[in-house]
């Protein structure tokens, strides 16, 4: 996959010779939602910024994010953060040999993947209807 | 004294991943309590608008909450695309994709710091 290495052993991930399977499907989206907050916390810091900055600078962010891709990048971080969240207890579970046998870890990977699915919307339902996130006003 | 083989040539363990593997579980710990606390109050705070979010980040517990959250993410994440460009990367590449890693994690921690110190002391 790259080069410069001192040394041609192979490297994971062995992509190319697994079938495809629910717990390899969690083990990529693990990784990928975790690069993926990568971006999320960069936002989280931007608005903490913005906000110490002044009014005006935290509505102008507040104005990007409220825009329909700032909704969508936000939808997308929920989602990874709700994935990353539950899938992370899972693996938390693994270290103390908790539900590491084959059918527990395929269930438990399709288990996550429906709560966070569950979770992202909820939390989006409480911040659109509860707490009125569109008005963004001071 | 002479240097040992795997030295020169780049192989063999440098002596980080205990450290790595711990770091990485203790913050995996913490944010499974701190992302809740933290989502909660600034959904909470976020209803009543700049002046709202303002009082909530200057409030003792709020900035404390913030600070803890922002803290344990940036170490986590540091070490989670640490792994990552472990996997993906080698030569020079690897080594600027690490050290970028490094400043931009430590970077966005020390904003973090700064927005939170502000706005807790006014500025």
């Amino acid at each position: 996959m790259s080069t410069g290495w001192s040394d041609p052993r192979p490297l994971s991930p062995f992509t190319s010779i697994w079938r495809w399977h629910v717990t390899m499907v969690t083990s990529i989206l693990h990784r990928a939602s975790g690069v993926a907050l990568y971006g999320g916390v960069f936002v989280l810091v931007a608005w903490l910024a913005a906000a110490a900055e002044g009014p005006k600078a935290y509505m102008k962010l507040m104005s990007i994010m409220a825009s329909w891709p700032g909704r969508a990048l936000l939808f997308g971080f929920t989602l990874a953060l709700s994935f990353h969240l539950l899938n992370g207890v899972r693996y938390l579970l693994w270290d103390k040999g908790i539900g590491y046998d084959k059918e527990m870890a395929d269930r438990t990977a399709w288990a996550v993947i429906v709560l966070a699915a569950i979770l992202t919307l909820a939390i989006w339902v409480t911040a659109y209807w509860s707490l009125d996130l569109l008005r963004t006003g001071g | 004294m002479r240097t040992s083989y795997k030295i020169v040539t780049g192989l063999g363990a440098a002596h980080k991943g205990v450290g790595h593997f711990i770091k990485q579980r203790v913050t995996a710990l913490a944010l499974l309590v701190l992302i809740p606390l933290f989502l909660f109050q600034f959904l909470s705070s976020f209803s009543s608008g700049y002046n709202g979010v303002m009082a909530w980040l200057g409030s003792p517990f709020g900035a404390a909450v913030t600070f803890l959250v922002v803290s344990a993410m940036v170490v986590h994440m540091r070490l989670g695309v640490q792994t990552a460009i472990e996997d993906y990367f080698g030569g020079t590449v690897r080594t600027i994709a690490l050290l970028l890693n490094g400043i931009f994690a430590l970077a966005l921690w020390l904003i973090a710091v700064y927005a939170l110190i502000k706005i807790s002391f006014g500025g």
